[in-house]
């Protein structure tokens, strides 16, 4: 397994597939952990950064869930390379950074990744298609329990799991779903829904682009609080706000659907235009016009496309995807350019 | 061409404004990204911390910032600073001014998951309460660690038999 087959194959999360994947993108589970007696990342010396890394690698080699997961140091790996997790929601932006003594331990399927010296000695994340948190907690609570028999957590009865910032103490958990709300957007409706979703205790951003003005119309809603609420509860609340999320979302896609049927058919008409026919297209238009042509898709109006394909372009567009299937540094222009020649191929 | 290398293409527009001046900056993508290196610095949650940090008994506050944790050397000073701590005994040196700064994070001090690590270790010493050991030990069983189980009975037995003992004792 190498990263070249992550740019031949869907990642699990992107399949379009799981309970209400029309509009949940995908759903994902992370638990900040920290070996005990051990400084945490920011504060630890070589020696103890070092250590952490050793352990992780051990333990992992033992685990059977992540029986033939890679176990990468970042420093063994490019810039480009790098980006490219990033991009494929394996690891965070700042992982990227001073890689000396992080690594990224990452399943065949790419459902389930540990970060490894991030803020916290492990991140580990599970992450699926739809709205499925439950499984993704399942998943990635018999994982936190094996790997804890391989090493001791730091944890109090007060307190619970310790981490490095006091924001994620407690159960350590932090659950979010990525869900695409172009009907809500697109009826000036968001910003309303957005206000309510954060006074209820989450917290919401866009995926692309910052706080209603997401690019793309996907936002990012995960749990605010991790401490003095129980992991169950913490996932129940997500869920059941996403369903409400949900059928206000769908209730509106009809409504537009007979109501404003003209200008809806007329923007997903030329976003399907634009995307068959532009020869440079920067990221931003693309998933602006993406984002409309997924609703299309959804609303049938779209019938030789389908959902996986639209989020699969939503990844393969980005950077370090394009210089990977490329093989070579772009610099922006020509990025645009392999972008629109890539969607092209792609949208016909 | 590049505004700074002068080398390069420049591919990147940039308009900056400071003190009402607009400045366009043309750029090629590495000075570009040394400049966007400065802007887009990583502002989040924790970053806001620091305007919490002194949650704590405002007179206390100046010991406060001298409390350095046995364990690793961090002071709460640090903390302020960059909104992390410096390792997991940091907490039990920093309490009286983390308590407060929990409790506005989460509207909670206290931890309520379903979850120990299964090699538990801490939570015995931990626990000090009847209560808390008894949860703890429930949690053990149904992790099927019954040798922490065991220890948290006789831990239980122990501090009953005492308060039974006060009680004859009145």
């Amino acid at each position: 397994m190498t990263l070249e087959d992550f740019l031949k194959q869907d990642s699990e999360w992107l399949k379009g597939t799981g309970p209400s994947a029309n509009i949940v993108m995908s759903s994902r589970t992370r638990l900040a952990r920290n070996i005990e007696k051990l400084s945490f990342s920011n504060w630890a010396d070589k020696k103890q950064l070092e250590r952490v890394n050793s352990i992780v690698r051990d333990a992992v080699r033992s685990v059977s869930a992540l029986k033939n997961s890679m176990f990468i140091n970042l420093k063994d790996i490019n810039e480009v390379d790098r980006l490219f997790l990033v991009e494929r929601h394996l690891m965070s932006p700042e992982h990227a950074k001073d890689v000396e003594y992080k690594a990224l331990v990452v399943d065949p399927k790419e459902m389930i990744s540990i970060m490894v010296n991030e803020e916290d000695h492990l991140r580990i994340q599970v992450m699926q298609s739809g709205l499925s948190l439950k499984d993704c907690w399942a998943t990635i609570n018999e994982l936190d329990n094996e790997l804890s028999k391989k090493m001791s957590f730091a944890y109090s009865a007060k307190w619970g799991y310790l981490t490095a910032c006091p924001t994620n103490t407690g159960t350590g958990l932090r659950a979010s779903v990525m869900v695409h709300m172009p009907a809500l957007v697109f009826t000036n409706q968001i910003s309303k829904v957005l206000e309510a979703v954060a006074k209820l205790g989450l917290n919401v951003r866009g995926l692309y682009g910052e706080g209603t003005e997401a690019t793309g119309n996907i936002f990012q809603i995960s749990n605010q609080v991790s401490l003095g609420m129980s992991e169950e509860d913490i996932i129940d609340n997500i869920e059941r706000i996403t369903n409400q999320l949900i059928s206000r979302e769908e209730a509106t896609r009809k409504t537009i659907l007979t109501k404003n049927r003209a200008e809806l058919v007329d923007r997903v008409s030329r976003a399907y235009g634009t995307l068959k026919n532009a020869h440079i297209i920067t990221s931003n238009e693309t998933v602006t016009l993406l984002s409309a042509i997924r609703l299309g898709v959804d609303l049938g109006l779209v019938k030789n496309l389908d959902r996986r394909m639209i989020n699969e372009l939503f990844i393969l567009t980005q950077p370090a995807h394009l210089q990977k299937l490329e093989n070579r540094e772009l610099n922006p222009n020509e990025r645009d350019i392999k972008r629109a020649d890539l969607i092209r191929g792609k949208i016909k | 061409m590049c505004d700074i290398c002068g080398k390069k293409d420049a591919t990147v527009h940039l308009t900056e404004i400071i003190n009402d001046k607009v400045t366009k900056l043309h750029l090629c993508e590495d000075c570009a990204k040394d400049k966007g290196a400065e802007m887009e610095e990583h502002f989040g949650l924790s970053d806001l911390l620091a305007g919490f940090a002194d949650l704590g008994v405002a007179a206390e506050q100046e010991i406060g910032e001298k409390i350095k944790c046995p364990s690793c050397g961090f002071t709460y000073q640090d903390f302020k600073k960059v909104g992390r701590l410096g390792c997991s005994e940091c907490y039990e040196a920093f309490k009286k001014h983390l308590v407060p700064l929990l409790k506005r994070i989460h509207g909670s001090e206290r931890h309520i998951g379903n979850k120990v690590p299964l090699t538990i270790g801490k939570s015995v010493k931990d626990a000090t309460t009847l209560q808390e050991l008894k949860i703890g030990m429930e949690k053990a069983i149904q992790l099927e660690n019954f040798e922490e189980a065991a220890k948290l009975r006789d831990k239980i037995k122990e501090i009953e038999s005492k308060e039974k003992a006060t009680k004859e004792e009145k």
